[in-house]
């Protein structure tokens, strides 16, 4: 990473070494693979990182590993095999493509995925508590769940002093120390706590520059497209929580926002529409599904996966470094029980969204991979459309197989939204 | 109990108390439900699979099994998506349609459809929606502590709803009447084990389902006088294949499938409202009974594919209740978009090719109607084992 801040370099800057980190990370795997070294398996809602990189361990998010089979055009490859094998059509996408990449031992497009020596997963997808199954069985290793009890019911989350939150932070600090415990087994390393209040000080960089990026983009004009770029942003915010170069690469990543901000550098050069997506990206056909909405002159300014899929790091939770396994416990319960609260009642959110981001309508993208983001989705917009006047599209994808993406039903969809679009402005301006 | 709510099959011979149970499970007016409102009582409705029923009786409450319908999903489609599972759908649709009336509504984090259920049904009711998080890792230290709180936790809002307190005595006299119905259960599972020639497929899966729908005081009543008389059947053992049902955790069969099994194989073992027989022996009573309930989920129960445990492998315990019912074969099913049910598929049937034990595999909707094809496979899969 450069420190240049020539502005003409700025601008553009977090994307070129998103990219550069990424292709890094993945190289790493790969030598780790070829040297047949440890790694854990994780995933992007609760990923442990904070624990994990205290004994040092490579972490694989195999939910990036498939996405990545998709944006490069090769899922189906993996999804067909995986159904040879036994996998259901029905069934999550990013499992059966994991499952290939695991019979084909570890062979991607980005690299060899090493093998896991643990898996560490959270119960915010029950998918991941499935999948985490397959490798029990397939390596013999351990697995361990982190049960984060969610909200209860609509708008009943409880806070600090409240006995039933104390009753979930104390599981779950229960369940880290046991974490803690299978690392060291695992490992053969001891625990360093003051190693983890390193770690734990560059979680609290990326939540706070995470919760910044965010928020910069209710500018106008919007700073960066939630779907495409803030996505690959999501990538590195996962891949590289808990370490000095995530925590230097969104520091400069809010460096350059801010300075578009300051200087009125949108996404698009004639912004028209701003809209929030809900859902999980269309990764088959992943730039030409924006390309669909871009090409109205409409962006994402915001995403509800950049909030759940970030395991809920746009709160900007801050650990305290002086109760480290205490406040990683209350950390974990709050951001993550928000990113599920991003998934299930995320038309309180919204409703909220919609002032704070001047958005002119939502895009819910429901999926047939994923029962958890999607399965509300039709509930939620009808609540939402009784509760605001904002209008909505409603359109079902895959975010991994192509044989459920339409490609032309799915622009006739959003140009007759747009279209609506055109007109209602067009009366407003005439009242 | 001050409350009967389903008489029919009092003083009735046998065969016609099985009837009516019969025609009361599938009665989608839900009845019994209907009746218990009737009388001022509050009901609480819980998804699948499992609940502690016992919080709910002991305030009073009738605890009612949400197991969907088999009916169009008329008002609640368009609160729903594609690609997910009929039982969704069709327990909203009881509600909305205004056959089953709530009070209070519960899910689990069973699955990734049906933790959304508490937000969905929150958006649609004002009275509590919420979702029971049931420990997804038991095999922390700390799990039964921490069940403990949340029963606790629910206990307040169940108090709230039925407008009464629950003592420790309440959950102590509740505990014991589930026992003796947990108790009853099993003996009913003995029998379809040892002489699954005495009782039908569809009669036993009937006189399970009724418990999910009235007081377990009359459940027990109802099973106290049935088993015996079941027991007492002469009838005589057919040559046919003993079967293991597996996938009917969560969406059920429906009760044709089932009697289209059961004229063809005994099933002598099986996971049909696996919720109502979670608990595999008696719940302490002795001094901390929220705790005991708690430690119970944990320490004394069955499996799915939608808990987790890593103490219980899904292919071993398949493996020990094949063996235990000493089955010929096993039916691996799962109901149509189930992404937990076509998952364990997978394991399940590697384990059954590795111990070389025969398998059918296959896929149900609670609203089918025509099984011909389905028979067909199925009667020529056992007359393969039947006849080799």
């Amino acid at each position: 990473m450069t420190n240049q801040t020539n502005p003409e370099d700025l601008v553009g800057r977090g994307n070129r070494e998103g990219s550069k980190l990424f292709r890094q990370w993945f190289a790493e795997l790969d030598e780790t693979a070829q040297q047949g070294g440890q790694s854990a398996y994780v995933f992007v809602m609760g990923s442990f990182n904070e624990i994990l990189k205290t004994f040092d361990l490579p972490v694989v998010f195999p939910e990036i590993n498939s996405l990545q089979t998709a944006v490069r055009r090769v899922a189906h490859e993996y999804l067909s095999e995986a159904e040879d094998y036994g996998y259901s059509p029905d069934i999550c996408g990013y499992v059966k493509a994991d499952v290939a990449i695991q019979l084909r031992d570890g062979e991607h497009p980005m690299g060899r995925i090493p093998k896991p020596s643990l898996a560490v997963f959270t119960n915010a997808c029950n998918t991941y508590i499935k999948w985490a199954e397959i490798w029990e069985r397939m390596y013999q290793i351990p697995i361990v769940t982190i049960d984060v009890p969610g909200t209860r019911e609509a708008d009943g989350q409880t806070w600090r002093g409240d006995e039933d939150f104390e009753n979930d932070r104390c599981y779950i600090e229960a369940q880290t120390k046991e974490l803690i415990a299978v690392c060291e087994r695992v490992t053969g390393k001891k625990f360093d706590i003051d190693k983890l209040r390193e770690v734990l000080g560059y979680a609290n960089d990326v939540s706070a520059y995470w919760a910044r990026i965010l928020e910069l983009n209710k500018s106008r004009p919007s700073l960066f497209n939630a779907l495409t770029d803030g996505t690959a942003y999501l990538g590195v915010a996962n891949g590289f929580r808990g370490t000095r170069t995530g925590a230097e690469y969104f520091k400069r990543l809010v460096e350059e926002m801010e300075y578009k901000a300051k200087h009125g550098i949108g996404t698009l050069a004639d912004e028209q529409y701003r809209l929030a997506i809900v859902g999980v990206p269309c990764y088959p056909i992943f730039r030409r599904f924006t390309e669909l909405f871009t090409e109205w002159n409409g962006t994402f300014v915001a995403s509800t996966y950049l909030w759940f899929a970030s395991g809920g790091a746009n709160r900007g939770f801050q650990y305290d470094l002086n109760k480290p396994l205490e406040s990683l416990a209350e950390g974990i319960l709050i951001s993550v029980r928000d990113a599920m609260d991003s998934m299930f009642y995320q038309d309180r959110i919204l409703a909220d969204a919609i002032d704070e981001f001047a958005l002119d309508g939502i895009i819910y993208h429901p999926i047939k991979s994923c029962r958890t983001t999607s399965t509300g989705l039709a509930d939620s917009r009808r609540y939402l459309a009784v509760k605001r006047d904002i209008p909505s599209l409603y359109i079902e994808s895959d975010m991994m197989d192509r044989r459920v993406v339409s490609e032309a039903q799915l622009k006739n969809r959003i140009d007759a939204f747009f279209e609506g679009l055109a007109s209602r402005r067009q009366k407003a301006s005439i009242s | 109990m001050s409350t009967r709510i389903f008489d029919e099959w009092r003083d009735q011979s046998l065969d016609d108390a099985l009837y009516q149970i019969r025609e009361t499970v599938e009665d989608v007016e839900f009845p019994t439900v209907r009746r218990w409102r009737e009388t001022g009582g509050r009901v609480l409705g819980h998804f699948q699979t499992y609940f502690p029923e016992e919080i709910a009786h002991a305030a009073g409450m009738l605890p009612v099994k949400m197991r969907g319908a088999p009916v169009e999903s008329t008002y609640a489609d368009s609160h729903f998506g594609s690609y997910l599972c009929s039982i969704l759908k069709t327990s909203l649709e009881t509600s909305l349609a205004g056959t089953l009336q709530l009070d209070m509504f519960v899910t689990h984090p069973i699955c990734d459809a049906a933790r959304n259920l508490a937000a969905i049904w929150g958006r649609n009711y004002d009275y509590p929606c919420q979702i029971l998080y049931l420990p997804q890792n038991p095999n922390s230290a700390h799990s039964a502590i921490y069940l403990k709180g949340e029963y606790t936790r629910l206990k307040r809002t169940i108090e709230e709803v039925a407008g009464r307190e629950v003592s420790q005595d309440d959950l102590r006299h509740s505990v014991v009447v589930f026992n003796e119905n947990r108790r009853l259960l099993r003996e009913l599972y003995t029998i379809k084990r040892e002489t699954p020639w005495l009782v039908s497929a569809e009669d036993a899966y009937c006189l399970v389902s009724i418990g999910g729908l009235i007081p377990r005081e009359e459940h027990n009543e109802i099973l106290t006088t049935l088993l015996p008389q079941i027991s007492g059947r002469d009838a005589r053992e057919q040559d046919r294949i003993r079967v293991v049902f597996e996938g009917g955790f969560c969406e059920q069969p429906p009760l044709d499938l089932v009697r289209m099994l059961g004229r063809t194989c005994y099933i002598v073992d099986d996971d049909f409202l696996i919720g109502l027989r979670w608990i595999t022996s008696d719940v302490s009573t002795d001094s901390d009974v929220m705790f005991n309930l708690a430690e119970a989920y944990i320490e004394q129960s069955s499996y799915s594919p939608v808990q987790h445990d890593n103490r219980k492998l899904k292919e071993e315990m398949l493996r020990q209740r094949i063996q235990n019912s000493n089955a010929d074969a096993t039916i691996v099913a799962a109901a149509k978009m189930c992404e937990p049910g076509l998952e364990e598929q997978v394991t399940y049937t590697h384990m059954l090719d590795a111990e070389n034990i025969p398998y059918f595999v296959t896929e149900f909707e609670e609203n089918m109607t025509s099984f011909d094809n389905l028979e067909l496979q199925v009667d020529t899969f056992l007359e393969n084992l039947l006849f080799a």
